[in-house]
């Protein structure tokens, strides 16, 4: 009985998990984008009113919103706005009198580049980091270690950015900060990058360390270890070849969600550095009240960050058998 | 023997994370009635280091920056404290009422929490503000105090979810004690362990949260500086008086330090539930 | 076969010693049982018996075969290879995210210097030899794939694959169901006298006990206080705490033999 089970999920529904799953997505998508664009299509009527001024009478208000297009029923705005953001026309930037499509597709390179070396650093210290903290556990450097990790915490990634951007940029002149030299100059770009996402890593690093080592300490008091350990296996091949992959998975969902603070990271990071990117251009248009770029930011950062939470789902789900089927009989993992 | 080890090393964690605290926030609270000069007061040399008359050294317009900083510190615990508050209040009510009873309110707040959880909180924030219009206290605090909400919804949630099924609910409930009597004063004190470091959490980001936007330039607006606008301030003259932006910072990785060693003292340690 | 003197085990935060003297032997090609309720060391003293107790004060002598079980480095050369362990509870025994052929040919890719190609032939085989349906197909399953049953028989494949000198069972039926528990006593008492595989079960039944072992020892508090052939014991307790274990079995009919349904 047992065995026909076997075969009917060997076979076809590990395809349907990535399907479900990208479709969960989409939906994500569309509630974030409709959530973004309702909002702020509430606030462009008065924002129209604003740039009349109060001089302004209604008939022109009412000219002025036609030409933005705010006459037509909401749902169709944002059916058309949605195309456009797929096709690459986001609308007309109030300020820059310029299409919002080319005055972002640059700098969100710049921002994407920033993010991706970000985690990168946060995965390639906290790996190493969370198993020495793991090993300290319960040992007299503990408590050290412990209070360091909670004050690596409360240095905001903003402070450290001004500290490494005058020690690094302005002292040893490693790179010019506010002098971003672009991504077309690779070399100087990522001494630039480097620094910034050192900054935005520092106190993720720390919280991945932590949540690593808690993993890390409740997988070796599982029973499958004792099992391992009766057959003769050694310790260390015990961690690298069962704790450290069934500690995984939780790491990986983790390091999604920090996709959300590095973003949220970059948006100041980018001012620290001078680096333009999506944050910079986030912040000046908020203060101009320039809401067409304002929302297609906001709209991109999102997608980004919901897109690392899917493929977070896809690599766990690789990982983890289990979490291929959502009516496995145990029930989900010890996520 | 281990685990009583952990408890002694908890109680170590909480006693200095309350050490460290109550100096930072004594200092802070006198600096709201006292300051060593007036904050705004250009008397001094322009640029002077640290000494013992200033003890963060002077700025450009001759100001004592420990006094602005000691000043700063407190428009932005006065901003966290309002911020952690409504959303703790806010967050708790909400996740009281789903998670005691269930249903499908609390299905749909919690996808909705869900969702809003995983976006960037300075994103949400700085969209609320947006919306809101930037440049005003009040506007920041309540973006921000928004944002916060779903977090402790979601802690208190659990809490009073797992409390529904507890004995002590259940014969309070046969007792014949009214829901809002069972919320408030049976099951809140309860949920403690669980509320209190989601508490310092708070606390912490939203001090991280309001100097971020400060920094940025969206908080409060000049004469009312926060810790975030000197730090922008003092970035600019970091070649000429470096000890502008370590005060400053100085001062804020302390409160966000202090409160976070009372959190770990606090927490049930063991996996972290960031 | 294996020989137990004078063991002694004390865990550090408890004030008494958990396994007080206890000495045993194990003969053979036999079967011997230990039973006790929970508490009572015996559990504490097989895992000194497997090397699996690590920080705790242990004294005494184990001896294998009339050699002196090793320590440190040398203790993992024995573990596996001379003595398998089989588990209480087999889910949790099993790494959920290693596929269950890799498990039950691990102690041979420990412990020889075997081919993948030639390990899998084994496991196939091991994995016949429990009962198990369909091995190619069991081979490629995740643990949580397969039912109770036939996860217990994987663990027993993957003790008994290399023919080690000495299986240590404790508690292996305990997180089953009745029918399957019937027939895992079934499996294992084959095994006994098909292969004249030696075996130490531990468990807190002594309905079990009597069903499968040749001789019993009983503990109680980290002392053995009765020893003997399992029905001579069984009929003629000379220690009131037998006697009480032995009227706490529910008095009804032997368990139901039924055929796998797997």
């Amino acid at each position: 009985m047992r065995i026909h089970l076997i075969k009917a999920r060997e076979g076809g529904r590990a395809g349907g998990y990535v399907l479900r799953r990208l479709g969960a997505l989409l939906v994500t998508m569309l509630a974030v984008s409709f959530l973004a664009f309702g909002a702020f299509s509430a606030i462009s009527g008065s924002a129209a009113s604003l740039r009349l001024g109060t001089q302004g009478t209604s008939e022109q208000a009412a000219a002025l919103e036609a030409e933005m297009g705010l006459d037509r029923p909401l749902l169709a705005r944002y059916g058309s706005w949605l195309l456009g953001f797929f096709t690459g026309d986001l609308g007309t930037s109030l300020s820059y009198r310029q299409g919002v499509g080319e005055l972002l597709a640059g700098k969100a390179a710049v921002t994407l580049a920033l993010s991706g070396l970000s985690f990168a650093l946060i995965a390639a210290l906290s790996l190493p980091l969370g198993l020495l903290s793991a090993r300290l556990e319960g040992g007299p450097l503990d408590g050290l270690h412990t209070a360091f990790n909670q004050f690596c915490m409360a240095v905001p990634p903003f402070f450290t950015g001004i500290l490494l951007s005058y020690v690094f940029g302005i002292a040893l002149k490693l790179f010019t900060p506010g002098a971003f030299p672009g991504l077309d100059h690779p070399r100087q770009a990522a001494r630039h990058l480097f620094f910034a996402a050192l900054s935005i890593a520092i106190p993720r690093t720390a919280m991945t360390v932590r949540m690593l080592r808690g993993v890390i300490t409740s997988e070796l008091r599982r029973d499958y270890v004792r099992t391992a350990l009766s057959r003769g296996q050694g310790r260390g091949a015990v961690l690298r070849r069962h704790v450290l992959r069934n500690a995984l998975p939780p790491v990986v969902s983790f390091l999604a969600q920090t996709m959300a603070e590095i973003v949220a990271g970059g948006i100041v990071v980018e001012q620290v550095f001078g680096i333009p990117g999506l944050g910079r251009m986030l912040v000046a248009s908020i203060g101009n009240r320039d809401y067409p770029v304002v929302q297609a930011i906001v709209v991109m950062l999102a997608f980004w960050v919901a897109l690392a939470g899917t493929a977070a789902d896809l690599v766990n789900a690789r990982i983890d058998p289990r979490l291929r089927f959502s009516q496995a009989e145990t029930g989900g993992p010890a996520a | 023997m281990k685990q009583g080890m952990k408890y002694g090393m908890k109680n170590q964690f909480l006693l200095a994370g309350l050490f460290l605290s109550g100096i930072v926030f004594a200092g802070i609270a006198l600096g709201a009635v006292w300051t060593p000069y007036p904050p705004a007061a250009m008397g001094a040399g322009k640029f002077l280091p640290p000494s013992a008359a200033h003890l963060f050294g002077t700025d450009q317009f001759g100001r004592d920056i420990f006094s602005r900083v000691l000043r700063g510190a407190g428009t932005t615990l006065s901003i966290a404290l309002a911020v952690t508050a409504m959303g703790a209040l806010g967050g708790v009510a909400l996740g009281a009422v789903t998670g005691y009873f269930g249903g499908w309110a609390d299905t749909a707040l919690m996808r909705l929490g869900d969702a809003l959880t995983a976006f960037p909180s300075l994103l949400l924030a700085l969209t609320a503000v947006s919306l809101l219009g930037p440049g005003s206290k009040s506007s920041l605090i309540l973006s921000l105090g928004l944002v916060f909400i779903p977090g402790f919804a979601r802690v208190s949630r659990t809490a009073y979810a797992a409390a529904r099924e507890a004995n002590y609910v259940k014969s309070a409930r046969l007792m014949g004690v009214g829901r809002g009597r069972i919320l408030l004063i049976h099951i809140l004190p309860n949920t403690a362990p669980a509320l209190l470091p989601a508490l310092t959490i708070g606390f912490n980001n939203a001090v991280l949260a309001e100097a971020s936007m400060s920094y940025l330039g969206i908080g409060v607006s000049p004469p009312e500086a926060s810790l975030g606008y000197l730090l922008s301030e003092a970035q600019g003259m970091f070649s000429l008086a470096p000890w502008y932006a370590l005060g400053t910072g100085f001062l804020m990785v302390a409160m966000v330090f202090g409160v976070g060693l009372i959190g770990e003292g606090l927490g049930k340690g063991g996996a972290a539930e960031c | 076969m294996l020989s137990v003197r004078n063991l002694h085990v004390q865990f550090p935060t408890r004030d008494r010693e958990a396994v007080r003297g206890v000495s045993f032997e194990v003969e053979d090609g036999e079967i011997l049982g230990l039973v006790g309720e929970s508490g009572s060391g015996k559990t504490v003293t097989a895992m000194s018996v497997a090397g699996l107790l690590d920080g705790c004060r242990r004294s005494g002598e184990i001896f294998l075969d009339g050699a002196a079980l090793p320590t440190g480095r040398e203790l993992r050369s024995v573990q596996g290879r001379d003595i398998g362990v089989v588990f209480q509870d087999p889910l949790s025994s099993m790494d959920p995210l290693m596929r269950v052929g890799e498990q039950v040919e691990e102690v041979l890719r420990l412990h020889t210097n075997l081919k993948r190609r030639e390990r899998r032939r084994r496991c196939l085989e091991a994995m016949a030899a429990v009962e198990l349906p369909d091995p190619e197909r069991v081979y490629r399953a995740w643990p949580h794939e397969l039912s109770g049953g036939m996860r217990q028989r994987a663990m027993i494949a993957a003790a008994v694959i290399i023919r080690p000198r000495l299986l240590l069972l404790d508690e292996p039926t305990t997180a089953l169901d009745v029918t399957v528990q019937a027939q895992i006593l079934e499996l294992l008492r084959r095994l006994n006298r098909e292969e004249g595989l030696t075996m130490l079960f531990i468990s807190h039944d002594l309905r079990l006990v009597r069903k499968l072992c040749n001789r019993v020892a009983v503990m109680k508090e980290g002392e053995i206080v009765e020893f003997g052939d399992t029905e001579a014991v069984y009929r003629q307790p000379r220690h009131p705490y037998t006697r009480r274990l032995i009227d706490a079995i529910p008095r009804r009919r032997e368990g139901m033999r039924q055929e796998d349904s797997a």
